[in-house]
């Protein structure tokens, strides 16, 4: 016990010594970060936390709900939270920042890309697709309807909450389809899990980075691109008298958190914001945890003993 | 027959009914062109609650004071409180006691380790309920460390151990304060009715933001939500003490507090003991919402598993929430019934056998474990797991039957689901109203009118009657259906100890499973959508409907079942004419908790995607609008209140009509 002892010790104050050489004075007080539930963002958590803590710095890992946890971001209770989507936290994001007790530290580089998505055998019953053109032929709408449904086409949509426009998408487009909205992404997962073992017809909203377009085979629709004035102006686009006649944005993925940490620890939030890492990387990492059964930690340990000149790069070394 | 008395009242009773529903069809259906406002609440006339909340709870948190200090500082004070208990208690079980903070903390002493742990719990068994008792709380400990689930059983212990002994105590003081003035009473029915049935995800931002993100806020809540049943049970017991009790002990000259703690609550140990089973049950049930603000532990690693679809895993968390449950009900159960012995006369030892065993065994284990790591923790390599296993069946399932399973529920949502959600979505909101204040006008009197009217009147005017019918359609269905279940199986449990056993296990895995872990298997089988949501919730809904029917039924006095028999009755004419009607008090009581059941799964249903009101708290949550959130958690609320008057008035009216109680 005693030998442990020592060595714990010793560790922390080399810890410490490093922290007070790298930085003058900083607190030595933890950074918080918060742990949601999904893979991807426990990844890019652990990475931060693990750059942080080679420069010297005390982290601890707090679990909290994705939109909760700006609640405890303002109070100073947590510190970073390190992926806030563009496209299904940014109303959340906006009201706190503009609190004043937030801050956002910038994009994490990865983008979210979120579309109708279908399993490629329905390509057969749907030769069309990709071209969202495709869909409003009855017999392809047909193909994806259920009883509730028939003879339109069923579209199992994201939680509302995600918002997402897609009962407007159907309307602007005309499209033969009806919009159903899963509770959870967990919901919509087994659905689209239940269907993929069956080969049965699905179209669902499918975002990445995310395990399931590595493990199913599929492709998004492409609608007519997004851009500002689609969803602000109703003259774009094919449908002259309504917004929405195109496809989803692709929307940064931010990094936030309280407004104190620029003051309290001003190397960590250097670090913070000089973070990232793109789409490509992060996508694999997910699948091998989610679909080859790696521990989140020896994923993060592999890619800083990949990647040390850009990681240290962030800290300053 | 000429003899017959002739009805003096000119009208019978059933005339008012008839007159009123002919008016309430006519209005139904030849209304909506005459009067539009019946049926569309006038949005110019919409009341701007959530508003109002939004910049209440604003004030609240910003600005309220004492004058010495604010009303944040306060709730801050006692989130410090409860801090104390909980971070000895998860140090002792799970992080082991630290010096300074994060990754730099530093472990000055281990946690227990699963030795010491299963040995101690095994012990308390032994101690309170004999063999038999120590080996089911070392099997289930045992499940859930060989299945690798120990370090986060270990946190969820440790805020349920916190949090289990705060609901007990405070559920006992309020209903006995309830008890004995009945103003405290009357106040407090709300309140409790408004804790229990207002969705926790509509308080959860102003209970973060008072109480400071993490394990104590998740503590905070689970009370709200745990608590209210104790308090109902506490009161209803302590009533049901019979008067001889009472009487006695006025007699030999108790004291008022001598009454209450030496004969009242002795006296209704067996239906207190339900109440701390429900709290226990309650807040394992709350393990998921807490992972969510913050607290980690088995919730967390069933929603992560359930999120990559991992069913297996979802699973075996679950279950070690199960074990956890039962092995601490099963303990808590034993140590009430536990008769005071003589103490043994001699040394410290022979007195204080278990205490002084269990300590050894701490730290024997303790040192050993320093020597021997696998002793400290279980080795990874050694734990067990069901795999793909589970995966691999619901996905057999789901490719062999699914089309079976479709027609099924097709059948029974476009006959029985759609016509009724249909059929309570045209209804005028004006008419309604007016239908629930004449019910309650006609079961309890002007009063009861008057407040259900008001509270129906209300959620219209917030804007929520669309949403509202959803809920009522939703929870009334599977009330039903729960009911239907719950009290056929309630009776053969009573009347049987061999199909109670089961049945108890099954109930307290059901109350305690998280809804999340057959919920997406669900979704898988039965897609997202109303049924799969109607299952979760007569899943739930199920288990007071059982539990307060054998309650009841085996709190029926033997003496006059024995009476019964002596009188010739038969076995069924005992079960209809005497221990049904005795037990009604309980049975009514269990329709009444189904219904708050139900209404407590609208967040879950909010999950799979029903356009209820539990989806409105949802959102709110994610937008962080605590105005929005609680103006539709406020709408829940008054749905289970107006039941509940309704359902309790109409009792008390069958009652008086049976002549058990004077009208």
């Amino acid at each position: 016990m005693p030998k442990t002892f020592l060595k714990c010790g010793l560790a922390a104050s080399v810890l410490a010594m490093t922290a007070a050489a790298g930085w003058g004075q900083e607190s030595n007080d933890p950074i918080k970060l918060t742990l949601h539930d999904w893979t991807g963002q426990l990844i890019t958590t652990n990475l931060m936390g693990e750059v942080l803590k080679q420069a010297g710095y005390n982290v601890e890992y707090v679990q909290a709900d994705y939109l909760a946890q700006f609640a405890g971001l303002e109070s100073g209770d947590l510190h970073v939270a390190m992926e806030m989507w563009e496209t299904t936290g940014r109303d959340a994001m906006d009201a706190s920042t503009a609190t004043g007790k937030t801050e956002v530290f910038g994009p994490t580089g990865m983008k979210a890309k979120e579309e109708w998505w279908y399993p490629t055998y329905m390509k057969e019953k749907c030769p069309g697709l990709p071209n969202w053109e495709a869909l409003k032929d009855e017999a392809c709408a047909e193909a994806f309807s259920t009883a509730e449904t028939a003879p339109k086409g069923r579209y199992l949509g994201g939680p509302v909450t995600w918002g997402g426009f897609d009962d407007e998408r159907v309307e602007a487009l005309d499209l033969p389809f009806e919009v159903i909205h899963a509770g959870t992404d967990a919901a919509l997962f087994a659905e689209l899990e239940s269907a993929y073992q069956r080969q049965a017809p699905i179209m669902l909203w499918i975002y990445a980075p995310h395990w399931a377009p590595a493990k199913y085979e599929g492709e998004w629709v492409e609608f007519p691109e997004y851009t500002a004035e689609c969803y602000n102006d109703p003259a774009w686009g094919m449908n002259p008298d309504m917004a929405y006649d195109c496809g989803k944005p692709f929307g940064e993925i931010w990094k936030v958190g309280w407004a104190g940490v620029k003051d309290k620890w001003p190397g960590a939030y250097e670090a913070i914001k000089a973070f990232t890492i793109d789409n490509a990387e992060m996508g694999a990492m997910i699948t091998e945890v989610d679909l080859n059964g790696q521990t989140v930690e020896q994923v993060t340990a592999g890619w800083m003993a990949a990647n040390e000149g850009r990681w240290k790069a962030w800290i300053g070394q | 027959m000429a003899t017959r008395p002739r009805i003096t009242r000119r009208f019978p009773v059933w005339t008012g009914w008839v007159v009123a529903l002919v008016l309430f069809w006519a209005l139904w259906s030849y209304g909506e062109g005459l009067l539009p406002w019946a049926f569309d609440y006038p949005k110019s006339m919409r009341i701007p609650a959530a508003r109002w909340i939004s910049a209440f709870t604003k004030w609240l948190l910003n600005e309220a004071s004492f004058g010495l200090f604010t009303f944040a500082e306060f709730t801050r004070f006692i989130a410090a409180v409860l801090d104390v208990p909980y971070r000895f208690v998860l140090s002792l079980l799970s992080s082991g006691f630290l010096k300074g903070e994060g990754s730099q903390a530093v472990q000055i002493l281990p946690p227990l380790s699963w030795v010491a742990v299963i040995g101690s719990g095994a012990l308390l068994g032994r101690y309170a309920g004999g063999v038999r008792l120590a080996a089911l709380v070392a099997g289930c400990l045992i499940f859930v460390l060989v299945f690798g689930q120990w370090q986060s059983a270990m946190v969820t212990l440790a805020s349920i151990l916190v949090a289990v002994p705060l609901g007990v105590a405070g559920g006992l003081l309020l209903g006995i304060l309830a008890f004995r003035h009945p103003w405290f009473e009357r106040a407090i029915r709300p309140v409790l009715d408004l804790m229990q049935t207002i969705p926790v995800f509509a308080y959860l931002v102003p209970i973060l933001i008072l109480f400071g993100f993490g394990p104590t806020a998740a503590v905070v809540a689970t009370l709200i939500y745990a608590m209210p049943p104790m308090t109902r049970i506490t009161e209803l017991a302590l009533r049901r003490v019979p008067s001889e009790l009472t009487d006695l002990g006025r007699m030999v000259g108790c004291t008022r507090r001598q009454m209450l703690w030496r004969v009242m609550v002795p006296a209704s140990k067996d239906p207190l003991m339900v109440g701390v089973n429900q709290v226990i049950m309650l807040s394992l049930n709350m393990v998921i919402i807490a992972s969510m603000i913050g607290a980690g532990g088995l919730g967390f690693d069933v929603l992560a598993a359930l999120r990559r679809l991992d069913f297996g895993a979802g699973l075996e968390a679950g279950l070690a929430i199960v074990a956890l449950a039962v092995a601490l009900d099963r303990l808590s159960q034993a140590f009430a019934r536990l008769r005071p012995e003589p103490a043994p006369v001699g040394g410290i030892v022979a007195r204080h056998p278990y205490l002084l065993s269990g300590l050894a065994l701490i730290l024997v284990a303790g040192l050993a474990g320093l020597a021997l790591p696998a002793l400290q923790r279980w080795p990874a390599a050694y734990e067990l797991s069901t795999g793909t296993f589970w995966s691999r069946v619901v996905e057999w399932i789901n490719v062999n039957f699914f089309d079976t399973i479709e027609a099924v529920k097709n059948a029974v949502l476009l006959n029985l689901l759609v016509p009724f959600k249909r059929f309570l979505g045209g209804l005028p909101w004006a008419g309604v109203v007016a239908l629930l204040a004449y019910g309650g006008w006609r079961l309890g009197g002007w009063r009861l009118g008057l407040l259900v009217a008001a509270l129906a009147g209300l959620i219209a005017a917030t804007g929520q009657w669309e949403k509202a019918a959803i809920t009522v359609y939703l929870c009334g269905i599977s009330t039903v259906f729960a009911m239907l279940i719950g009290l056929p199986v309630g009776i053969l449990s009573a009347e049987r100890d061999a199909i109670w056993a089961p049945v108890r296990v099954i109930i307290d895995t059901l109350q305690t499973l998280p809804s999340f872990v057959y919920l997406m298997p669900a979704v898988m089988l039965f897609r997202v959508g109303d049924f799969t949501a109607m299952i979760a919730v007569v899943a739930y809904a199920l288990v007071p409907a059982v539990r307060y029917t054998v309650l009841g039924l085996k709190s029926v006095d033997p003496r006059l079942v024995e009476a019964g028999r002596a009188m010739g009755c038969t076995q069924g004419q005992i079960l209809w004419r005497i221990k049904l009607r005795l037990a009604l008090p309980e049975i009514l009581l269990g329709l009444n908790q189904t219904v708050m059941f139900a209404l407590s799964m609208l967040v879950i249903t909010a999950l799979v995607g029903t356009r209820d009101l539990g989806q409105e708290v949802y959102i709110a949550l994610t937008k962080a609008d605590p105005g929005r959130g609680l103006v539709a958690g406020l709408a829940v609320a008054f749905i289970a209140i107006i039941t509940d008057r309704l359902i309790s008035a109409s009792a008390r009216a069958a009652r008086a009509r049976l002549g058990l109680e004077a009208a």
